[in-house]
């Protein structure tokens, strides 16, 4: 791919027009919330810039990220890898294979070395020297680690790449490790969620390439213009949760009336994500308005956050399965029980000295 | 924790003994104050903590016809910032008042009639030991219970429950500022939610064991306790 051309060059050529062009950049730079000069950076930014270089990898996954990758509609995923980003390396999608496709990483690296992207599926497994994962040969983790060294910054694509997701669920046989504990020396951008919404994928992809530098972050190392909000803040249900309306079973009044799902274990409270505003398949819908509760799938170790169908999450002291509430009864139960016999030895003992007449603590009458 | 100095009974003319009862002014009046604005602020953080968790059985009718659950978290809120409000200026009254407002805040481990008196506690409450022994301040039994029970899941709570409202506020906001640092910890909320519900079960068991331990001093160990924490008085109804 002829990777010193710019993004203006191919869509120039594509046949698209100078005015789609800056339509594109408003629209674009709109709705990442960039403010009135953004389109003219972007503009300014997709005529002069080099399009990236962009190297994906594929660890511990499901590939459910690059199916939702695939499906983004604005921008389309073919503006995306056929134009925006110059996607030189990734398994799935390329056409190369084998050793035609492994040299593509040893050219990438020499070539645009501290210029590329590295954007991460999955995670490195570390148990066992990283056997349970093994790409081209050799552990993934050797693989990451290699192309690492060389990259601007890598984004972590998905639940697995940014937190660990089912694979370092309990008890993790595989030792199955986030990006950013492994590679410690280079920015990573988390882009969460299991898979993340297509949109959100492109939207970040569209930011790097068009400004050369990552989006702002928040303390998780997230991009805050899609993770800085709850599903629960921007939820169309939220109504029904402050008027205490609520979803009691499945197949009830409130569940027919759109009622809120927090009672059925809806983690929309404590999820960062921007489906309920972007929401999926081109904005059609997403879990919460098909009736479904949030399951946090974005938000770390979602799966030992369970049940996902109880607001309360169970806890294992001991080996048992108890949540909060369980486990405070019993222990303030216990004590409450535990003084009331305390009282009552407390009693007899008092009745029982002052009986016998004896004077040592005993107060005087 | 000074233990107390026995002064003589006073006769008066017709030779009947008024028995000396020695008091100490030990709980001075902004600690008082503080004490019950505390206790009322966390039984209502406590019950509408619960509800927030287990909400009341769904209401019918228009969404806008109600404010049910954004009541119940707007008095649990408003009562979370006063006990922080309350905690901070308690810090402050551990400063400039009397030593017996430090008690809370610390645990003397280093000394050893310190451990001499948790030892003969001990033993007290398991009827071990005949007569109790009297102090000014909290007995150093009672001393670690308040350090360990309330004063450090207090803290806990107001840090948490500060975290868990920045949520609602956004990254930009002061709490988020200040008490963000949380989901550094423990980056899924949810795991904070569990922390925060945990912690109100140990204030819970706090209360019935204070409640349970200021009765049965008041009755056992011969002097005031509950009153003292109106009048400020402790008194001792006899010696040891």
């Amino acid at each position: 791919m002829a990777a010193t051309e710019t993004f203006y060059d191919v869509i120039r050529r594509q046949g698209v027009t100078r005015r789609s062009f800056v339509k594109f950049c408003s629209l674009t730079a709109a709705s990442m919330g960039l403010g009135a000069t953004g389109a003219v950076d972007m503009a300014q930014a997709l005529e002069t810039n080099e399009r990236v270089p962009v190297i994906w990898m594929h660890g511990l996954e499901c590939t459910c990220c690059s199916e939702s990758f695939i499906r983004s509609a604005h921008p389309l995923v073919k503006d995306v890898v056929l134009s925006m980003i110059s996607l030189d390396y990734d398994d799935t999608l390329m056409a190369a294979a084998g050793h035609q496709a492994e040299a593509i990483l040893e050219e990438t690296k020499a070539k645009y070395k501290g210029k590329y992207i590295l954007a991460v599926e999955g995670n490195p497994p570390l148990n066992e020297g990283g056997m349970f994962c093994i790409d081209g040969g050799k552990p993934f983790v050797e693989k990451l680690k290699w192309m690492a060294e060389d990259a601007m910054a890598i984004i972590a694509w998905g639940a697995c790449a940014s937190w660990g997701c089912v694979q370092a669920a309990k008890p993790n046989p595989t030792q199955a490790t986030p990006i950013d504990k492994v590679i410690t020396n280079k920015p990573i951008i988390k882009v969460p969620g299991c898979p993340p919404i297509a949109e959100v994928m492109t939207g970040v992809v569209t930011f790097i390439t068009t400004f050369g530098r990552l989006p702002e972050l928040d303390r998780q190392g997230r991009p805050k213009m899609f993770y800085s909000q709850r599903i629960h803040d921007k939820c169309y249900r939220r109504p029904h949760f402050d008027a205490g309306q609520f979803v009691e079973e499945w197949d009830d009044e409130g569940a027919r009336k759109g009622y809120c799902l927090y009672k059925m274990g809806c983690k929309g409270p404590t999820t960062y994500n921007a489906c309920s505003t972007v929401r999926w398949n081109n904005g059609v819908s997403f879990p919460i308005q098909s009736g479904h509760g949030c399951i946090g799938c974005s938000e770390d170790g979602f799966w030992d956050k369970g049940p996902f169908y109880e607001r309360l999450s169970n806890i294992h002291p001991f080996g048992v399965e108890a949540n909060a509430d369980k486990i405070g009864f019993a222990v303030a139960g216990t004590v409450g029980v535990a003084v009331a016999a305390h009282a009552g030895i407390t009693a007899v003992k008092r009745i029982t000295t002052k009986g016998s007449g004896s004077t040592d603590g005993g107060p005087p009458a | 924790m000074t233990e107390l100095t026995q002064i003589g009974d006073i006769s008066d003319s017709h030779g009947a003994t008024a028995i000396a009862r020695p008091t100490v002014y030990v709980y001075e009046a902004p600690v008082r104050l503080w004490h019950w604005v505390n206790a009322a602020a966390i039984l209502v953080l406590i019950v509408t903590g619960y509800l927030i968790a287990s909400p009341l059985p769904s209401l019918s009718g228009e969404a806008s016809a109600h404010f049910q659950m954004g009541y119940i978290r707007f008095i649990h809120f408003t009562a979370g910032q006063i006990m922080a409000i309350g905690f901070l200026f308690r810090v402050y009254w551990g400063f400039v008042g009397n030593t017996h407002a430090r008690q809370i805040f610390h645990v003397p481990v280093w000394r050893r009639s310190f451990w001499r008196g948790v030892l003969h506690e001990i033993r007290w409450y398991s009827f071990l030991e005949k007569s109790p022994k009297q102090y000014v301040g909290h007995n150093p039994l009672a001393q670690t219970a308040m350090f360990f029970l309330y004063t450090l899941t207090a803290l806990f709570m107001i840090v948490t429950g500060f975290a868990l409202y920045s949520e609602g506020e956004g990254a930009a906001s002061w709490q988020h500022a200040l008490f963000g640092w949380v989901f550094s910890i423990w980056p899924n909320s949810q795991e904070v939610h569990t922390l925060h519900h945990l912690g109100m079960w140990v204030l819970v068991t706090f209360i019935v064991v204070h409640i349970y331990a200021a009765i049965r001093e008041d009755i056992m160990s011969r002097q005031s306790i509950i009153s003292s924490m109106i009048s400020g008085e402790r008194q001792f109804r006899d010696g040891d």
